[in-house]
C-alpha cells in the first residue's frame, strides 16, 4: 500500500478500537431496524436517525482522538461551566412541559444537565486523580458533595431521570475509586433505615404517585398505561416474537412513545425472548470490551473515567429495559445506541470515544 | 500525565496495590453487571415464557381501549337546598379542526341544517384560538331533537362532525351568586400545568371543564369526583364494539352553603342600581349568610366559553361587574372604624368610658384644622355620645394621643389588614396604617416615614384605611361575639352523594381576644345607642328586636376647604356609604358590613339594607318594596 494512504488509513482508524466500533455498530444496526418498524415504515425517521448517528460517531472519532490528559486538563472547566449553566437555568431556564430544563442563550437553546452526564465523571475523575495519594474520608466527602451539587440542581428542575443517571455514575467513580466497603455497608443500611422516615413525611399526592409507580395498575389512565401496554408487547413476543413488522402492540399504536423511550417494547414484540437474549448479549459485549479497557488503562484518571463510563452505559440500558417490562418504574430514560433521537447517542458516543482515547493513546505512550 | 499528582514530602504509591484494587473493584461492578443482567432476563423468561399465553391473549383483545369516564360534577346548593349550580346533559355539535379540511366551509354547511348564531361562531373562534386542533370543540349546545335528526340524515357529508352527549353546568340563579359560587370554564394550559403539579393530571382525563373561580375553584377537588375507568374493544376503525370491564366513576360531592339563597336575592334587589357589597356573617359560628358583590355578571356565560363580545363588555363596563367587591374591594371603612377606635381605647388605658372632651367642631394639629363634620361642635362628647352621634374631633384627639403603633396592633388583632381566610382564593389584605406598611410601600425615604399628622385621620377611618367589606364584616362578627373570632366559611358541608357522609366544615375559632367583657359592653352599649337615637334611629325606627349598628361614610373625592354638598358633585366622585350592624344586640345571630358605592351617607343608603336583612333574618320578613330611600336629601342626616 502507498504510504500515503497508509497514513491516511491510521489517521482515521488509528485512535478507534475495532471490537468496541463493532458491537456499538451491530447495536446501532438493531436500533434503525426496529426505529423502521416502530415507525410504521416512515423513512423520514429512519433518515433523521441515520443522521444523528453520523453525528455521533464524528463525536467518538473526535474524542477518539484527544489524548486523555488533554481531557483531564478540560475537566475542572467543563465542570464548571456544567455547574454555572445549571444554575443559570434555575434562574433563568425556560419552561417547557411544566419543567425547567432548557437555557436560552439567543443563538440556541441548551439542555446543561446533559452535559454534566459526561461533566461530572470528568470531575470526579480529576478529583480522586489529583489527591490519588493521600486519598482520605474527607476526599471522599468533597467528591460527593461535588456530585451532589449538580444532581440537587437538576432534581430541582425537576427531572429526576437524569438526575439519577448522574448520581448513578458520580458514585460508581467514588465507588471504584475505593470507598471503604464498611462505609458503603453504613450507607446501605442507613438508606433502608431512612425510608421509612422520608415516606412519612412525603405528601398524599406524593406517596400516590410512588404507589403508581410501584403498581402501575392503580392508575391506568396515567403513568400506568404506558407499563400495561409495554408488559403485555413485551410478553406476547413469546419465544421467538411476531416476526419484524408484525407486532400488534405496536402497528395498532398501544404502545406510546414507541420509537423513543418504549422501543425495547416494540423490539421485544417482534422478535421475541430470542431477541431479547441476543440483544442482552450484545450490551454484556460492550460493556465487557469497555470495562477490559478501563482494567487497562495506565492512570487512575483514566481507569475512574473508563469505569464509571462503561457502568452508566450498563445503567442506561438496564434502567430502560427494566421500566419497559415492567419491573422499574417509567422514567425517560432511552435504550443507548437503539432509541431514536440525537442527544443521547452523541452522549453515549462522546463516551466511548473517551474510552477508545483511552485505549489507544495508552499503546502509543507504551511504544 | 502521572507526575502531576506528586509532590514533594508524599510517599510514593504503590502502584500494583491500587491497580489491583482497582480491578477487585470493576470485577464486583461486573458480577453485578451480569447479576441485574440475568435478572432482566428471568423476567423476559417469565413474561415470554411463562406468561405469554395470558399476554398473547391480551395483546389479541387489544382491540382493547382505556376510556375514562367523567364523573358527574357535585351540585351547589344554600342551607335550605334551593339549587345554585347545577348539571344538565345536552347534545352538542362538535367539530374536531384537524380532521376537518376546511372550517368555514363546514360551518355554512351546518348553518343549513342547524341554527348557528353569530354568537356561536364568534365563541367557537374563541375556543379555536385556545385549543389544540385534535380536541373535539363544541359550534352549537342544546341541540333540539329534531335538529339532531336532521344532522343525523345528513352526517355522511361531514366527517369530523359528531352529535356528543354533554353534561353542562348551569347557575339556576344567574347574576345573584357570580361572586360567590364563581363558574367553571375549560380546562386551560396554566390549569393543566397546576393538575400536573399536584399529581391529579390523569382524574381529569376526559373532562373538559374545571373550577375557575368562587368556591367552583377551591372546592374543586370536592366538587370534581373521581374518573372511573372503562375498557372497552374497539375495531380497526377504533369504534368501540363491546365493554369489557368498567369500574365507574365517583360522583363529585355536593355543597350545602350556609348562604341563604332568598336572603341573597333579597340584598341583591335592595341594592336597586346601585353598586356595592354586603356580607352577612353569623357571629357564633362564621358561617356566611349573604355575600353580595353588586352589579354581577351571568356566570352561565363562562360555561361553554364565553364569546368575545359579551366578554368585552363584561370587562369595559364602567361598573366592574367582574370585580368581587365583597372580597377584593377595598374601602375606607370611615365612620365604621370608631367603634374599634373606641374599644382600642379602652383596652389601653387612654380613655375611660366616661371622659369627655369638648368638642369645638375641629381638632388642631400641627396648625392644621380637622374639621368635624358638625359645625359648631358636638359640645362635651364622652365615649357613648362619640359613638352615637359619630364626633370626629373626639376621634381625631384619640388618635393623636394613641399614635400609630397602639392603633395598627390593636385594629390587626380584629383581622383588619389581613385576608380572612374565608373558602374562596384570591381575597384582597386590604390596607392596615402602620409605620412598617408605610416603610414597604413607598420608595423615597421621606416617603417611607410615618408623620405623626398622618395618624389623625386614621382615628375616623379615612387616610391609608382601605378594607374590605369582608373584613369590615368579619372584624363587627367578632366584636358582636364578644371578641371571640371565626374563620369566615360559606360552605356548611361537603356531601358525598354516595354514601350521604356529610363533612362538615368545623367553624374554626381563629382567635379569642384577651379583651374586658366590661369594655366590650361600653362600645356596643354605643353601637345600640347608635341605632335607638343615634345615626341610624331613622333607618331602625320600630323594630320589634334588640339591634346594633355604626354609620359610616368614606370619602372618594378629597374637597380642599370647600363643604360637601352631595348634589353639585358627579355621582361617581360621592362618598361611599358605609353600615355596620348586629343582631339580636343581647345574643346576636347575625353580623353584617354593607358597602354602598357612592351612596352618599351611610345612614340614608346603607342603613335600610341592614334594616331589610335583619327583618327578613328575625323575623321572616320580606320587604315590599326596594328599600333604598333616595328622597329627602334635605334632612342630611350626619354620617
Amino acid at each position: 500500500m502507498p504510504p500515503l494512504i497508509k497514513r491516511l488509513g491510521r489517521f482515521v482508524v488509528g485512535h478507534l478500537d475495532q471490537p468496541l466500533l463493532t458491537f456499538m455498530l451491530l447495536l446501532m444496526i438493531t436500533g434503525l431496524l426496529v426505529l423502521y418498524s416502530a415507525a410504521n415504515g416512515n423513512w423520514a425517521r429512519v433518515n433523521g436517525q441515520m443522521l444523528n448517528m453520523l453525528v455521533a460517531l464524528g463525536v467518538l472519532w473526535v474524542f477518539a482522538n484527544i489524548p486523555p490528559h488533554y481531557l483531564m486538563r478540560l475537566s475542572v472547566p467543563v465542570y464548571v461551566v456544567g455547574l454555572v449553566l445549571l444554575l443559570g437555568v434555575a434562574l433563568f431556564g425556560q419552561v417547557v412541559n411544566g419543567a425547567r430544563r432548557w437555557l436560552d442563550l439567543g443563538v440556541t437553546r441548551i439542555q446543561p444537565s446533559e452535559l454534566m452526564k459526561i461533566a461530572a465523571p470528568l470531575m470526579l475523575a480529576w478529583y480522586f486523580d489529583r489527591y490519588e495519594a493521600t486519598l482520605r474520608l474527607k476526599n471522599y466527602v468533597i467528591a460527593a458533595l461535588l456530585l451532589l451539587m449538580p444532581v440537587g440542581l437538576i432534581v430541582r428542575q425537576p427531572d429526576l431521570g437524569t438526575a439519577v443517571l448522574i448520581l448513578a455514575s458520580g458514585c460508581y467513580v467514588i465507588f471504584l475509586a475505593g470507598l471503604s466497603w464498611k462505609i458503603i455497608a453504613g450507607l446501605a443500611i442507613a438508606g433502608a433505615a431512612s425510608l421509612p422516615v422520608l415516606w412519612s413525611v412525603l405528601h398524599d399526592y406524593q406517596r400516590q404517585r410512588v404507589l403508581t409507580l410501584l403498581d402501575p395498575s392503580q392508575d391506568p389512565l396515567g403513568a400506568g398505561y404506558h407499563t400495561i401496554q409495554s408488559t403485555i408487547a413485551v410478553g406476547s413476543g413469546g419465544l421467538a416474537g411476531k416476526g419484524w413488522l408484525s407486532g400488534s402492540q405496536t402497528h395498532l399504536d398501544f404502545i406510546p412513545e414507541r420509537t423513543t423511550d418504549f422501543i425495547f417494547a416494540v423490539y421485544s414484540e417482534e422478535f421475541g425472548l430470542i431477541g431479547n437474549g441476543i440483544l442482552l448479549v450484545l450490551f454484556l459485549l460492550v460493556i465487557a470490551r469497555a470495562a477490559t479497557i478501563a482494567a487497562q488503562a495506565p492512570t487512575l484518571y483514566a481507569r475512574l473515567l473508563g469505569g464509571a463510563i462503561t457502568l452508566t452505559f450498563f445503567t442506561y440500558a438496564f434502567v430502560n429495559m427494566g421500566m419497559v417490562s415492567g419491573i422499574l418504574p417509567v422514567v425517560g430514560v432511552p435504550l443507548p445506541l437503539i432509541s431514536y433521537g440525537g442527544t443521547s447517542l452523541v452522549t453515549i458516543c462522546l463516551g466511548f470515544g473517551i474510552l477508545m482515547s483511552i485505549h489507544t493513546h495508552k499503546k502509543l505512550v507504551q511504544t | 500525565m502521572s507526575e502531576l499528582n506528586i509532590s514533594p514530602g508524599v510517599e510514593l504509591r504503590d502502584a500494583e496495590r491500587e491497580l489491583h484494587n482497582f480491578r477487585v473493584r470493576l470485577g464486583v461492578a461486573s458480577t453485578l453487571v451480569l447479576v441485574m443482567f440475568g435478572l432482566l432476563f428471568a423476567r423476559f423468561c417469565y413474561l415470554q415464557l411463562v406468561m405469554h399465553d395470558h399476554y398473547h391473549t391480551l395483546a389479541e383483545a387489544n382491540r382493547i381501549s382505556i376510556l375514562p369516564i367523567v364523573p358527574n360534577r357535585g351540585i351547589i346548593v344554600d342551607r335550605k337546598g334551593v339549587v345554585l349550580a347545577t348539571n344538565y346533559s345536552a347534545y352538542t355539535l362538535e367539530i374536531t379542526p384537524s380532521k376537518v379540511e376546511s372550517l368555514d366551509n363546514t360551518i355554512e354547511e351546518l348553518a343549513t341544517l342547524v341554527e348557528i348564531t353569530p354568537r356561536d361562531r364568534r365563541r367557537f373562534k374563541k375556543l379555536l384560538e385556545e385549543s389544540k386542533r385534535f380536541e373535539s370543540l363544541p359550534i352549537r349546545t342544546r341541540l333540539s331533537d329534531e335538529e339532531i335528526a336532521r344532522f343525523a340524515a345528513n352526517r355522511y357529508r361531514f366527517p369530523g362532525v359528531d352529535v356528543r352527549a354533554r353534561l353542562f353546568r348551569e347557575y339556576p340563579q344567574g347574576e345573584l351568586f357570580s361572586h360567590v359560587i364563581g363558574h367553571i370554564g375549560r380546562i386551560s394550559q396554566k390549569d393543566l400545568d397546576r393538575l400536573e403539579g399536584d399529581g391529579r393530571v390523569s382524574n381529569y382525563r376526559g373532562t373538559d371543564y374545571i373550577g375557575k373561580t368562587g368556591l367552583e375553584y377551591s372546592y374543586e377537588q370536592h366538587l370534581h369526583g373521581t374518573t372511573g375507568v372503562e375498557q372497552v374493544e374497539v375495531d380497526s376503525g377504533g369504534r368501540a364494539v363491546r365493554s369489557l370491564s368498567r369500574t365507574p366513576p365517583i360522583s363529585g360531592s355536593n355543597l350545602v352553603l350556609k348562604l341563604d339563597a332568598r336572603l341573597q336575592e333579597m340584598v341583591y334587589r335592595a341594592f336597586g342600581d346601585r353598586r356595592g357589597a354586603l356580607v352577612a356573617i353569623d357571629p357564633a359560628t362564621g358561617g356566611v349568610l349573604a355575600f353580595v358583590s353588586k352589579p354581577g355578571f351571568d356566570p352561565n356565560l363562562f360555561v361553554d366559553g364565553i364569546d368575545p363580545q359579551n366578554w368585552n363588555e363584561l370587562n369595559t363596563s364602567l361598573d366592574k361587574p367582574m370585580v368581587n367587591r365583597a372580597l377584593n374591594g377595598t374601602y375606607p371603612p370611615g365612620s365604621t372604624f370608631k367603634p374599634f377606635m373606641a374599644l382600642a381605647a379602652l383596652f389601653h388605658g387612654k380613655r375611660t368610658p366616661g371622659q369627655a372632651i369638648s368638642d369645638p367642631g375641629f381638632f388642631n394639629f400641627g396648625g392644621h384644622h380637622f374639621r368635624d363634620d358638625k359645625v359648631g361642635g358636638h359640645g362635651l362628647v364622652d365615649m357613648y355620645k362619640s359613638i352615637v352621634q359619630s364626633c370626629d374631633t373626639y376621634y381625631y384627639q384619640l388618635a393623636a394621643d394613641m399614635q400609630i403603633d397602639l392603633i395598627s396592633s390593636f385594629m390587626g388583632m380584629f383581622g383588619f389588614g389581613s385576608r380572612t381566610g374565608i373558602d374562596i382564593s384570591g381575597e384582597s389584605e386590604g390596607v392596615l396604617p402602620s409605620r412598617e406598611w408605610k416603610r414597604k410601600r413607598f420608595k423615597k425615604p421621606e416617603q417611607q416615614k410615618w408623620y405623626a399628622g398622618e395618624t389623625i385621620s386614621i382615628g375616623i377611618g379615612q387616610g391609608y384605611n382601605s378594607y374590605t367589606p369582608l373584613q369590615l364584616a368579619g372584624a363587627t362578627a367578632t366584636l358582636a361575639n364578644d371578641g371571640v373570632m371565626f374563620r369566615p366559611h360559606i360552605v356548611d358541608y361537603v356531601e358525598n352523594v354516595h354514601s350521604r357522609e356529610r363533612t362538615l366544615i368545623e367553624p374554626k375559632p381563629l382567635r379569642t381576644l384577651d379583651i374586658k367583657k366590661e369594655h366590650i359592653a361600653v362600645v356596643k352599649h354605643g353601637m345600640v345607642g347608635v341605632n335607638k337615637e343615634g345615626t341610624g334611629a331613622r333607618a331602625f325606627a320600630g323594630a320589634p328586636y334588640t339591634h346594633a349598628g355604626k354609620t359610616g361614610t368614606a370619602q372618594v373625592f378629597s374637597l380642599k376647604g370647600d363643604k360637601y354638598v352631595e348634589n353639585r358633585i358627579s355621582e361617581r366622585l360621592r362618598d361611599h356609604a358605609l353600615f355596620i350592624a348586629y343582631a339580636p344586640s343581647d345574643k346576636p345571630t347575625i353580623a353584617l358590613a354593607v358597602v354602598v358605592e357612592n351612596g352618599g351617607f351611610g345612614a340614608r343608603a346603607a342603613a335600610p339594607i341592614a334594616r331589610q336583612v335583619f327583618d327578613y333574618w328575625l323575623l321572616g320578613k320580606e320587604p315590599a318594596k326596594p328599600a333604598r330611600d333616595d328622597e329627602g336629601a334635605t334632612d342630611a342626616p350626619p354620617h
